[in-house]
C-alpha cells in the first residue's frame, strides 16, 4: 500500500504539502459559498439578512483568491529545492509564515461571517472590512499578507541566490517583486473614487492579467520538465517569450479598466488596444503546450497531472483569451461592464486559467508523498480523476454560457433598450432568459460541486492502491542530444 | 547558428526591455493620469459640486450624454466649502466601504451585480416614486430614508438588508452619490437617461 508518508518528503515538501492541504479545503469554501450566492438570485430571501448576497460573494470570491495563492505559494516551496539544486534557506520562517497566515486567514473569514459590517470610519477598515471588491480584508491582515509574503520572498531569492540561477527562477524572482509589490497599491484610502479605483486596479488586473500569469507559466515550465522530460532550453525560451507577449499586452491592457472611471480618453485608445492583444501569449501557451506534447508523444509520468496542464493551456486561452477579448474593447465593453458578462468570463478564466494549473501540482506532490507510485496507464481508480477534471469542465463551461445569456439579455434589455435606469435593471432580472439563466447556472452548479466533491475524495485516495513504481523518463541530458 | 528569434539570449533580453518599458510608459501615463483626475480637474468634480444643481444632457459634439453642473441646489439645504464637502462625501464612501455595497451594487460599473448600478444613482427616475413612498419632498431625504430602513421601502423581490445605516452616515452616503454621479464617465452606463420618461 502506498499511503501518504511525509517522511519522504524534505521539509519545504512538507511545507508545500500544507499549502496544498489549505488551498484545497478553501476550494471547498469557495465552491459552497458560490452555490449559496447562485441560489440567492433564484430565491432572493434566502438568508436575505442573516448572511446577504455581499457576504457570500466576499467568502466565495476570497475563498478562491487566497486558495489560488496558497496553491501558488504551495507549487513554489514543491519546485524551489529541485529547481534551485540546494536545501532551502529558512525553513522555519516559512513555517511560521504559513501559520500566521493561515491564523489570519482563518480569523479574516470569522469576522466576514459573523460581524460584516461597520459603522462608517476608519476603524472599520482596519478590523472588519475594506469594502473594495476582492480585496475586502481588513488593513491589518494585508499587512499580515505583506509580511507573510515578504518572509516567502525571502525564502525564494535567498534561495534561488544560493544555488542555481536558472531562466525559471530569474523570471519567478522577479515576478514575485511585482507580485508583492503591487499589493501595496490596494492598501491606502482615497476619497476620489476616480483615483482609488485606479490604484485598485493595479492590484486587481496587474496580478490577475500579468503577475499570476507570468507565475503560472514559471510553474507550467517546471511543471514540463518534470512531467514530460521537455528540455530545459525549449521551456526556457517559451517561458521569456510568453513574458514578452504577457507583461508587453497586459501591462498597458490594465487600460480597459480605465474606460468609464473618469480617467484621461487616451485610456479608450490604450486599453483597447493592448488588451486586445491579450490573447496572443496565451495562443502561444496552446501551440507550446501541443507542441511539446507531440514531440514526447504524450509519454508522461503522472496522467492526471498532464491533463490537467492540457486543460489549463485549453482554459486559459478560451477563458483569459477568447472570454476577455470578446468584451474588451471600448464599444462593445460600454454594453458589458458591470454585467454578467464578467461574471461569466470570472468563471471561466479563473478555472481555466489558475484551478487547473494548482491540481496538477498537487497531483505531481502526492505521486512522491506516497513514494513515486505509478500515476499512468491502468491507474487504479483512474476514472475517479477523469471525471473530476470532466465534471468541473462541465461545470464551468456551462455556468459560464449560462451567465453569458443573462449578461446578454442585461446588455440589450437594460443597456440598449431599457436606458441603463433601476428600472431597466430591474426590468432584464425578472426577463424569462434571465431567470432561466440563473436557474440552468445552479444546475452547472451542482455539477461542478459534484467534480469538486470527486477531486478531493480522489486526492485522499489517489496511488494509495498502487504498488508499481512510477515511469521514468529519459534523463533531460539524453533527451537533449536525442533531440 | 540558431536565427534570432529561436534562440534564448534574445527572448530573456526583449523579455527585460519589454517588461521594462511597458511599466516606465505605464507609471509617465500615471503621473499624468492622476493629475488629469484629481477633484475638480478633466472629468471628475470638484466636491463642492454637490452644491449644485446636476443635470444629464446629450452632448452632439461628443455624440453621448454627460453631466451638466447647473444653478445652486443645497444639499439638505446647506451650503458647504470643498473642505466640508470632500469630508462629506469622504464620510459617505468610508460608509459605502464599510457596508460592503460594492458586493452586491457597482460603483463606475464596478463590483457585484445582484443590484443596481450606483454611478448615476442621484440622478436615476426612481427617486421621484420613492419620494412619495417616504412620504419626504426632497429627492435627498427619500434617499437617506431608503438607506436607513431599505427593507420598509422594499419594491423588488430582491430586499437590500438592514445595514443599520445612521441618520449622518445616510446623508454622507447621498453626498457621495450626488459628487459621483457628476463623474463625467464616457456615456457609461450605455444610454443612461435620466428624462426617458419626460421625454
Amino acid at each position: 500500500m502506498a499511503a501518504f508518508d511525509s517522511s519522504r518528503l524534505n521539509g519545504w515538501q512538507q511545507l508545500a504539502i500544507k499549502y496544498f492541504f489549505v488551498a484545497i479545503v478553501l476550494f471547498g469554501a469557495q465552491v459552497l459559498f458560490g452555490m449559496l450566492a447562485g441560489l440567492q438570485y433564484v430565491k432572493p430571501d434566502l438568508l436575505q439578512q442573516a448572511v446577504p448576497f455581499s457576504i457570500t460573494r466576499i467568502v466565495h470570491i476570497n475563498a478562491m483568491v487566497v486558495w489560488l495563492l496558497y496553491g501558488f505559494l504551495g507549487s513554489v516551496y514543491w519546485l524551489l529545492e529541485d529547481e534551485s539544486g540546494v536545501p532551502v534557506v529558512g525553513l522555519k520562517l516559512g513555517n511560521l509564515a504559513f501559520y500566521l497566515l493561515t491564523a489570519a486567514v482563518v480569523v479574516v473569514v470569522v469576522v466576514y461571517l459573523f460581524i460584516q459590517i461597520g459603522p462608517g470610519n476608519d476603524l472599520t477598515r482596519w478590523l472588519i472590512t475594506e469594502g473594495r471588491e476582492y480585496i475586502e480584508a481588513p488593513r491589518w491582515a494585508d499587512i499580515g499578507i505583506v509580511v507573510c509574503a515578504l518572509i516567502f520572498y525571502y525564502n525564494v531569492a535567498a534561495t534561488f541566490m544560493k544555488g542555481r540561477f536558472s531562466g525559471i527562477s530569474g523570471v519567478l524572482t522577479l515576478d514575485l517583486i511585482a507580485l508583492a509589490g503591487l499589493y501595496l497599491a490596494g492598501m491606502f484610502y482615497q476619497v476620489n473614487i476616480s483615483h482609488d479605483q485606479y490604484w485598485w486596479w493595479w492590484v486587481i488586473h496587474l496580478w490577475v492579467e500579468a503577475t499570476w500569469e507570468v507565475l503560472v507559466g514559471c510553474i507550467l515550465a517546471w511543471g514540463l520538465m518534470t512531467i514530460l522530460g521537455t528540455r530545459r532550453e525549449i521551456v526556457t525560451t517559451w517561458l521569456y517569450v510568453e513574458v514578452v507577449l504577457m507583461l508587453g499586452s497586459g501591462i498597458l491592457g490594465l487600460g480597459h479598466h480605465y474606460f468609464w472611471i473618469g480617467m484621461p480618453d487616451y485610456w479608450l485608445k490604450i486599453g483597447g488596444f493592448f488588451s486586445a492583444l491579450e490573447p496572443i501569449p496565451l495562443v502561444a501557451m496552446v501551440v507550446h503546450s501541443v507542441y511539446d506534447s507531440g514531440e514526447h508523444r504524450l509519454r508522461n509520468i503522472n496522467h492526471p497531472a498532464f491533463a490537467w496542464f492540457i486543460a489549463h493551456t485549453m482554459g486559459n486561452f478560451f477563458g483569459a483569451g477568447v472570454w476577455g477579448f470578446m468584451q474588451t474593447l471600448p464599444q462593445i465593453n460600454l454594453y458589458t461592464h458591470g454585467t454578467q458578462w464578467t461574471a461569466s468570463h470570472g468563471h471561466v478564466a479563473f478555472w481555466g486559467a489558475y484551478v487547473t494549473i494548482v491540481v496538477p501540482m498537487v497531483y505531481l506532490a502526492l505521486q512522491k508523498g506516497r513514494g513515486n507510485v505509478w500515476m499512468g496507464s491502468g491507474l487504479v481508480g483512474a476514472w475517479r480523476w477523469k471525471w473530476a477534471l470532466t465534471l468541473q469542465a462541465l461545470g464551468t463551461v456551462g455556468m459560464a454560457m449560462c451567465l453569458l445569456i443573462a449578461g446578454y439579455v442585461q446588455s440589450f434589455t437594460e443597456r440598449a433598450v431599457g436606458g441603463s435606469t433601476w428600472e431597466a435593471y430591474f426590468h432584464a432580472q425578472t426577463q424569462p432568459w434571465f431567470t432561466q439563466a440563473m436557474h440552468w447556472r445552479m444546475v452547472f452548479g451542482v455539477i461542478f460541486s459534484l467534480g469538486f466533491l470527486l477531486l478531493a475524495w480522489d486526492l485522499v485516495a489517489i496511488g494509495v492502491g498502487e504498488r508499481r513504481p512510477a515511469e521514468a523518463l529519459p534523463p533531460r541530458e539524453e533527451a537533449a542530444a536525442a533531440a | 547558428m540558431q536565427p534570432l528569434w529561436q534562440r534564448e539570449d534574445f527572448w530573456r533580453k526583449a523579455a527585460i526591455f519589454v517588461t521594462a518599458g511597458m511599466a516606465v510608459v505605464l507609471i509617465l501615463l500615471t503621473f499624468d493620469s492622476m493629475a488629469k483626475s484629481s477633484a475638480g480637474k478633466g472629468l471628475v468634480p470638484a466636491f463642492a459640486v454637490i452644491n449644485q444643481q446636476i443635470d444629464y444632457r446629450f452632448d452632439d459634439a461628443r455624440n453621448m450624454r454627460v453631466p451638466v453642473v447647473e444653478g445652486e441646489q443645497l444639499l439638505f439645504g446647506k451650503r458647504l466649502t470643498e473642505a466640508e464637502a470632500e469630508a462629506l462625501v469622504s464620510h459617505g464612501k468610508k460608509t459605502v466601504q464599510a457596508k460592503n455595497c460594492m458586493d452586491c451594487h457597482t460603483l463606475l460599473g464596478n463590483g457585484a451585480y445582484f443590484a443596481p448600478d450606483l454611478t448615476k444613482a442621484w440622478l436615476d427616475p426612481q427617486w421621484e416614486g420613492m419620494e412619495t413612498l417616504t412620504e419626504t419632498d426632497t429627492r435627498e431625504a427619500a434617499m437617506a430614508a431608503f438607506l436607513e430602513h431599505p427593507s420598509h421601502y422594499a419594491t423588488q423581490d430582491r430586499v437590500m438588508p438592514e445595514l443599520k445605516i445612521t441618520p449622518s452616515e445616510a446623508r454622507a452616503v447621498v453626498a457621495f452619490l450626488k459628487w459621483m454621479s457628476a463623474i463625467d464617465t464616457n456615456g457609461f452606463p450605455a444610454n443612461f437617461d435620466p428624462h426617458a420618461e419626460e421625454d
